[in-house]
């Protein structure tokens, strides 16, 4: 009994906050768009009780989707993030790994405070540190007002409003996710470790690609898919860092839902949003299960 | 037939393997090593042997090359090897942590090193079959460090250090994590596999059964200096310090002074109103030098009746430690100078002769004990 209800909370958990508003937008996007509040029909009626009911289904229809293919900006706006995500996704880890490697082995006295100032821009409203990066990469923003100063460029660099500005802002935002992970795995390291690699034959740089990597490829694969699915959705950095050449499907789905009031293609939008990111997550957690099964 | 002896340190035409030359190492004010000398042979079991913080390890990892000296020169074959980074010394070395890689197998841990060399491949599955059949691990080939027992994970990392044919295998605590029935089992296939391999071990511990067990010569080492190097039964029974007797083993030490000389005896007065202390020396003691007496308790026998001939004192059980095979007695002596006394237990306990508060007699002969000056 203790068993079914301990498995039973996370469950209606889930249920509750994950299913019941899936459900939700997925009937939404089998709809049609209608100038009413709410903005989409039909609705379900009760009071009709079975014929409503039947009436109600038979409205529904996966027209909204077929739309989704046949303008081609919905695919290549998921395109698009796609390509964005991955990068912004690749140079995070880029920018990470040499903080958190540099984290793991600094002493021991120094890595709390460290830590701590990985997370102390969270303390900080995300809008705001997103709109100061518009101070820092605009045309008379600080960046270029310092370049020039020592006289590395004479003409301001055009870095707002383009794709740049929105790796900035997605790497400078996501890199705490990637450098906790990476970090908690290589701490666990043991230095002993390198210390035999390099007994056994190993240069510095060759005992680094065969134990250390090796050893954080976990916290590397947590890592990059912390950034690689918020970013995958991301809206706010790609709307206020981005140019209108930006096209992110975060971006779209807003326009669809906001400026066009059209829920039912916004839904879908969504639910083949969730649908991409529910594959790699699935693909990870596959990836994970097999590991501890192999680790035994 | 009897077996040639294996004692080429006291060949002077042997060459060392290793030599340390005035070699001192310091780390800040911290003076690890201190103008340290010694040679090391080929297909020795060398064992340095001292309390934690000795320079001990400090040793080894310069010998590996994670250290280097502050001066002096470590020649290895005659080489200075001072300016060789780890990865290409001949020299290889098991952790005491054993720092096997987890994540890969057995087979490949082992395989590791001779990968980087760039062996062949046919010839790296041999290597490493040779390896796992000499430590009796060619069922876990397949398995990951973490999924074998700790004696099985010591036996890994042996192999693998053993695997490039090091000229040098640096062992730094290996059997530290095993249990005690387990080290003693380990220790003899140790001995075994340097036997086998005609590899130059050099093993470091602070058990100093282990050192006396597996090693041919033992360095005992404090404060960054080597106090005595020696074979283990010379280390025993003749140490040449009060620190090297009393860290070897279970001993009896007991200051006086000198009083008078007889052909090698020694007279030595060590307290009022007792009988002299009468042992034998090649040492010269002026008269009224301070002279410590060093015994085993072994070698003190203990009897109800006064003995005949030695030197013999009379005193009073204290205590008695009853270990199984043998009795340690702890004997108070009149001028409350406690002294130990061991004997095999050849009997029954019920026929023990003393008990506790019985008056006995404690005797030995004047070659039984060592005389020191310091």
């Amino acid at each position: 009994m203790r068993r079914i209800f301990l498995i039973a909370v996370p469950y209606l958990w889930l249920l509750a906050l994950f299913l019941v508003p899936f459900l939700i937008v997925f009937k939404i996007s089998l709809s049609d768009t209608a100038l009413a509040i709410p903005p989409y029909t039909p609705t379900l009626d009760f009071a009709a009780g079975w014929e409503g009911f039947k009436s109600f289904f038979s409205e529904l229809d996966f027209e909204n989707f077929i739309f989704l293919t046949e303008d081609d900006l919905y695919w290549k706006a998921y395109l698009s993030s796609l390509k964005i995500a991955l990068t912004s996704t690749i140079l995070t880890l880029l920018v990470g790994f040499p903080i958190a490697y540099g984290m793991a082995k600094a002493p021991q006295e120094w890595r709390a405070t460290l830590l701590m100032l990985v997370i102390l821009p969270f303390w900080t409203s995300f809008l705001i540190r997103v709109y100061s990066w518009m101070g820092i990469l605009s045309q008379e923003g600080y960046l270029n007002q310092l370049l020039m100063s020592i006289g590395l460029i004479s003409e301001p660099l055009i870095i707002l409003n383009t794709n740049i500005a929105v790796y900035i802002g997605i790497v400078y935002t996501y890199l705490p996710f990637m450098i906790l992970p990476i970090y908690s795995s290589l701490e666990k390291m043991d230095e002993s470790l390198l210390e035999a690699a390099e007994d056994l034959g190993c240069s510095r740089f060759t005992a680094f690609w065969l134990v250390t990597v090796p050893l954080a490829k976990q916290g590397i694969i947590a890592g990059s898919f912390l950034v690689f699915i918020p970013a995958l959705g991301e809206f706010v950095i790609p709307s206020l860092l981005g140019g209108s050449k930006t096209l992110m499907i975060g971006k779209v789905l807003w326009e669809e839902f906001f400026s066009n009031r059209d829920w039912p293609v916004a839904s879908a939008v969504a639910v083949i949003l969730l649908l991409i990111l529910v594959i790699p997550i699935i693909l990870f957690q596959r990836n994970e299960q097999k590991q501890r099964e192999t680790e035994g | 037939m009897a077996l040639d002896a294996f004692v080429p340190w006291e060949d002077p035409e042997a060459k060392p393997v290793i030599h340390f030359q005035n070699v001192t190492k310091r780390f800040g004010d911290f003076t690890a090593i201190d103008d340290l000398t010694i040679d090391i042979y080929e297909k020795e079991f060398f064992a340095l042997l001292g309390p934690s913080g000795c320079g001990k390890t400090t040793l080894m990892r310069m010998l590996a090359g994670f250290e280097t000296p502050t001066e002096g020169t470590i020649l290895l074959q005659g080489q200075d090897i001072a300016p060789v980074p780890p990865n290409k010394r001949a020299v290889n070395m098991m952790f005491q942590s054993y720092a096997l890689f987890p994540h890969l197998s057995i087979w490949e841990n082992i395989a590791f090193g001779l990968r980087r060399d760039g062996m062949p491949k046919h010839d790296i599955n041999d290597r490493v079959d040779e390896m796992l059949r000499l430590t009796r691990l060619e069922a876990f080939a397949r398995r990951k460090p973490h999924q074998i027992s700790g004696g099985q994970r010591q036996r890994v990392a042996l192999a693998r250090s053993l695997a490039k044919r090091p000229k040098l295998l640096l062992l730094d605590e290996p059997l530290g994590a095993l249990d005690k029935k387990l080290r003693q089992e380990t220790q003899f296939e140790l001995m075994d596999i340097q036997e086998k391999t005609d590899t130059t071990f050099v093993i470091v511990t602070h058990d100093q059964e282990e050192a006396m067990t597996v090693a041919s010569r033992v360095a005992v080492m404090d404060h960054g200096k080597i106090i005595q190097v020696s074979t283990p039964d010379a280390i025993y029974e003749t140490p040449n310090s009060t620190y090297v007797a009393d860290f070897i083993g279970d001993v009896n030490l007991i200051e006086g002074k000198a009083t008078g000389r007889d052909g090698d005896k020694l007279k030595i007065a060590w307290a009022e109103g007792q009988p002299e202390i009468v042992g034998s020396t090649t040492t010269d003691f002026t008269n009224g030098q301070t002279v410590h007496f060093a015994i085993r308790p072994e070698k003190v026998s203990i009897s109800a009746e006064k003995p005949e001939s030695g030197n013999i004192l009379p005193g009073k059980i204290l205590d008695i430690a009853y270990l199984g095979n043998i009795s340690t007695y702890h004997v108070e002596l009149a001028g409350g100078q406690i002294i130990k006394a061991q004997t095999a237990n050849n009997r029954r306990l019920s026929r023990r002769t003393f008990t506790w508060e019985d008056n006995v007699w404690l005797s030995f002969t004047d070659t039984a004990g060592v005389l020191l000056e310091r």
